[in-house]
């Protein structure tokens, strides 16, 4: 069985804080990690491995040259080969150019039987480069997959809703995007990751791919951003005395009117 | 638009680098570089104070775009129901069509339906277009992007809405790709620019520490998904009348590739206090440990969790696990109810990063009241119901 | 000293693992004096275990330095996961490595590296201490066999071991010469472990005696050579200061990091006590004593990788590194104030866990005797 892992390093967004007095954003030390959903998605595709004989795990990323790191710790985590999409041309790419980028090295890779992504990247938070690929590559899809199982060439997948989930049956090839429910996802051995060093990752630019260079990046992007902004901080609390009925009305008058409740 | 770094301005502050959310920008003998992952988000240019940076509007093809018009909202439904998010595009949809000077129309699919176009209507949608068909109730991603997609290629709406649900997120991208255009995910603020009346999408990313306006410039529909619970809820009007349009989109059973076999609803499961939206957490002014019990009558009704102070935990009201601080669990909900809660520093080192914090103490010097964005000076014996009985109204 | 790409990621594996399934049970494990299994299990198969153990033995294959890396992790957030980590890697497999046979090493290392045995080094008396050429366990020959009879006391995971080196005394008069290692099963007749020590901390490893009552061992189980065991113990020895020196460093770090942590939140006279001099000057201190103490332990592991003589580098490692460990955890105990002093504040069992490290593996007033002798010799 072949799978193709769509994967993104990204800065690990937990950690990152806004200065409080100049409203800028903290981005220093703030580490560079596999996304936490594409680490799911790579696991499930390590344990198709660990059960089906000849299977080849592919991870595949669009980043600049450092993701190179992270390509390893696919690696060292079990993943067979590695795939890194790299060049000026697909700088300040939105979701539609990623998509066709990434969907054009699936092609060039020859498919796959399941395309794994995460559901969302902890950056962008978008969820929309996994349902795009696989409208390019004319594939079904199956979002927010937090349970797989496989039934010869159909997999069986449970596909989390808002209130409970649906058992989903799809014949292959397919793409999956995972969320952190479908798994825990494995450590990396000390031997592995000196195996995973000892490997070559391939790294394809505009030309490898043969797109065009009004195909791929800020180019080909139909979206485009206006302005970034940190988000206002939190001005001063109130503090209200009064009698219950008032008080409360005064707390969802508040709530309602920032949409919490 | 690209951003570059005019070299002669730059001094090699570093400023930039820092400011990158994406790490960027590096230097390369004391000049700013722009590497390869940006986004063009533009926050180095704020940042730097040499106006070294700036950003570049690409040279394009304007298209002509006069065809499109309309604001569409699309009218998930589930089991015959409206999805409420529904219900908030339409009246943030009526806005923009308003300012556009515009129709705005809903788009539903389904089967035997009829009824939910009539209430798109009193929702404010002039006109309706419905996709009726077999295959098209449960809802699949590839029958709904047949047809949602047919129906945007034939009557050309300049905008699509639709909810940041799990289907909404589903679908739309699908859409996109299909379709040739872009989508802005999860927003929480629509706007149109008053000069050329395209539509300004802002939304957070990078786990919510940054917001970042989009537009789509050249191609239409402009969509986006718009996250649940933030916009106003459209009126609803029982007189209204308007267009039902009945459109004939023809999906064979081969288009659809996948298949329900079952759908599963949750029983109300406990909520992770690490993962809960809404905490209502109890301290020592509880009295008792009966007090739980009434803080998770309210959680219950928010779908949180309780969780509680060190000194109701102490004193074997409430296990361990449930404690929230320093030397319990860190915590970072929507909303943190605090009640009877002093608000030792201890305390508050599990749970100050909350993003709201409501505080209800009898003694309005508890240092509770210094972290709390709203406070409640009261018996939480009284309040606590009270909240109960008007969020039920 | 730059690290290699391989190495740094060795070194994000051990702290991603510490964070998600050490640091969360540190307190509980030092509490029962229970460590997991399905813990070590994780940890086994991370290849914490054998990072030094070579792969055709069932180990990582590693080097010193990704050792060295690993263990300072995880004593971080825990110091006894970090003797569960070094001690295969160190008086477990080390003898093995050095003077096994074929046959002894395909037996003992790959369980040893996979976590399926713990392996025991049992060298220290209750009357050999320091002074290890007074060992009065004794092994005598008959026929194909060697009879061990003795006493060993502290020895690491007695009451928990499979299978023990014991270093006994096969020829009196000889002095050191007549000091022999074999390989013993600990579920021997006549084997038997005494109660576990209470310790001051450290707790979740038990350590316990070794008593041997008229036990036969086979002569092929014999380690190294007939009155070589000495020379044994002690190049075993030198080898394991480096995991000594890392785990005392790890749990020195991670103090600080606590210390820290705890002076940027605490306000007093109205600002964090990190802003007051006094205790910004001992931040400054520890952070030295720590960055010295890092350099030093890898240039002792790198002259490993590089098949140098380590003899005098791992005794001023163990003995340096181990000393500033145990003032950089007292200041940091200092800092927490009356905090540290509570049991819920993990430097309070920093605290109890650092201390044996001036102690044992070779107390530092022997490395001294080590350091003095090679200096006296014009050793550098």
């Amino acid at each position: 069985m072949k799978i193709i892992v769509c994967v993104k390093q990204v800065p690990d967004t937990n950690e990152v804080r806004i200065d409080p007095v100049k409203g800028t954003l903290i981005r220093e030390g703030v580490p560079s990690i596999l996304n936490p959903d594409d680490a799911n998605a790579l696991e499930a595709a390590l344990q198709i491995k660990d059960e089906l004989e000849d299977t080849t795990v592919t991870v595949l990323t669009m980043g600049p040259p450092q993701a190179d790191v992270m390509l390893r710790e696919c690696m060292a985590m079990g993943a067979d080969k590695a795939v890194l999409l790299s060049d000026r041309a697909f700088a300040g790419a939105d979701t539609w150019a990623t998509s066709n980028t990434l969907a054009q090295a699936i092609r060039k890779l020859g498919g796959a039987d399941i395309v794994f992504a995460g559901r969302q990247a902890i950056d962008g938070d978008t969820a929309q480069v996994g349902p795009q690929i696989a409208t390019r590559l004319d594939m079904p899809q199956v979002t927010y997959v937090q349970d797989i199982k496989l039934e010869g060439d159909t997999a069986v997948v449970q596909r989390q809703l808002e209130d409970g989930y649906e058992v989903i049956e799809v014949r292959m090839p397919v793409l999956l995007t995972a969320v952190k429910e479908l798994n825990t996802p494995r450590y990396m051995s000390i031997s592995s990751i000196f195996d995973a060093y000892e490997k070559e990752i391939t790294i394809w630019g505009l030309k490898n791919l043969g797109l065009g260079e009004g195909e791929v990046g800020l180019k080909a992007s139909p979206t485009q951003v206006k302005r970034s902004f940190t988000p206002d901080p939190k001005g001063k609390g109130e503090v209200f005395t009064g009698q219950p009925k008032e008080l409360v009305s005064k707390l969802l008058s508040q709530l309602r009117e920032k949409h919490i409740v | 638009m690209s951003v570059h770094i005019i070299n002669e301005k730059c001094k090699g502050c570093t400023k930039c680098v820092k400011s990158c959310p994406f790490d960027a920008l590096k230097m390369e003998e004391k000049l700013a570089v722009i590497q390869d992952n940006c986004t063009s988000c533009g926050i180095c240019i704020e940042a730097c104070t040499f106006d070294a940076i700036y950003k570049e509007a690409e040279d394009r093809k304007t298209k002509d775009l006069s065809a499109y018009t309309g604001v569409w909202v699309f009218a998930e439904q589930r089991e015959g129901k409206l999805t409420p998010v529904v219900i908030e595009l339409m009246g943030e949809g009526k806005k923009l069509a308003d300012e556009v000077g515009t129709y705005l129309g809903a788009v539903l699919c389904g089967k035997g339906v009829d009824g939910l176009a009539q209430e798109l209507i009193r929702y404010g949608a002039d006109r309706v277009f419905y996709c009726e068909d077999d295959l098209l109730e449960p809802f699949t991603t590839d029958s709904y992007a047949i047809a949602i997609s047919r129906a945007i290629e034939e009557y050309k709406p300049e905008i699509v809405l639709y909810g940041a649900t799990h289907i909404g997120r589903d679908l739309a991208p699908r859409i996109a790709a299909k379709v040739n255009t872009g989508l802005t995910a999860d927003c929480t603020k629509l706007e149109i620019d008053p000069e050329d009346k395209k539509l300004m999408q802002t939304r957070p990313a990078f786990g919510g520490n940054l917001m970042a306006t989009i537009v789509c410039p050249d191609h239409r529909p402009q969509m986006s998904t718009v996250r649940p619970g933030v916009m106003a809820k459209a009126e609803y009007d029982p007189k209204r009348t308007g267009e039902v349009v009945r459109m004939s989109i023809s999906i064979a059973p081969e288009d659809l590739r996948t298949r329900v076999r079952d759908v599963v609803k949750s029983l109300g499961e406990t909520v992770s206090l690490t993962d809960a939206e809404f905490i209502v957490s109890g301290g020592k002014g509880i009295g008792g440990p009966e007090g739980f019990k009434l803080l998770r009558q309210l959680a219950d009704k928010l779908g949180g969790s309780i969780g509680s102070s060190r000194a109701c935990v102490d004193a074997g009201w409430i296990d361990h696990a449930y404690q929230v601080g320093q030397t319990g669990t860190t915590v970072k909900p929507k909303v943190y109810i605090a009640c009877g809660i002093s608000g030792a520093i201890q305390h508050l080192a599990g749970m100050q990063s909350s993003d709201t914090i409501i505080a209800i103490n009898k003694n309005e010097n508890a240092p509770i009241f210094g972290v709390a964005d709203i406070g409640l000076v009261g018996d939480l014996y009284q309040i606590v119901p009270e909240i109960i009985a008007q969020l039920d109204e | 000293m730059r690290l290699t790409p391989q190495q740094e990621m060795v070194r994000k594996l051990a702290r991603d693992f510490t964070e998600k399934e050490l640091a969360p049970i540190a307190a509980e494990i030092d509490e029962t004096g229970e460590f997991p299994r399905h813990v070590l299990d994780k940890m086994a198969k991370a290849g914490f275990f054998g990072v030094k153990i070579p792969r055709e033995y069932g180990g990582q294959g590693g080097d010193c330095v990704s050792y060295a890396i690993m263990v300072e992790e995880i004593c971080r957030a825990s110091g006894v996961a970090g003797i569960y980590a070094s001690s295969p890697n160190s008086l477990g497999g080390a003898p093995f490595m050095l003077v096994g046979t074929e046959e002894q090493k395909r037996k003992y290392l790959p369980p040893t590296a996979s976590g399926e045995i713990f392996m025991c080094f049992g060298l220290t008396e209750p009357d050999a201490g320091s002074d290890v050429s007074n060992l009065q366990t004794t092994a005598v020959e008959d026929g194909d066999y060697w009879v061990l009879n003795g006493r060993k006391t502290f020895i690491t995971g007695a009451p928990i071991g499979d299978v023990a080196v014991i270093f006994a005394k096969t020829d009196s008069g000889k002095g050191n010469r007549g000091i022999t290692a074999f390989i013993m099963e600990m579920d021997q007749e006549g084997v038997s472990v005494g109660k576990p020590e209470k310790k001051m901390g450290l707790k979740g490893c038990p350590t316990g005696d070794i008593i041997m009552e008229d036990v036969r061992v086979h002569k092929s189980n014999m380690l190294g050579e007939r009155g070589k065991g000495f020379a044994l113990s002690m190049m075993t020895l030198d080898l394991g200061r480096i995991g000594v020196a890392a785990q005392a460093l790890g749990i020195a770090q991670g103090a600080f990091d606590a210390a820290l942590a705890h002076a940027k939140d605490r306000k007093q006279f109205g600002k964090p006590i990190a802003k007051i001099q006094t205790i910004g000057f001992y931040l400054a201190e520890m952070h030295t004593k720590l960055t010295a103490a890092r350099l030093m332990l890898y240039e002792a592991a790198r002259m490993v990788d590089d098949h140098e003589d380590v003899s005098m580098q791992g005794a001023m490692t163990k003995y340096y590194v181990t000393e500033k460990a145990l003032e950089v955890v007292n200041t940091a105990l200092q800092i927490h104030g009356g905090y540290g002093y509570i049991q819920d504040y993990p430097i309070e069992r920093m605290y109890r866990d650092i201390r044996v490290f001036p102690i044992f593996e070779g107390t530092n007033e022997i490395q001294k005797v080590v350091i003095s002798g090679g200096i006296l010799r014009g050793a550098k």
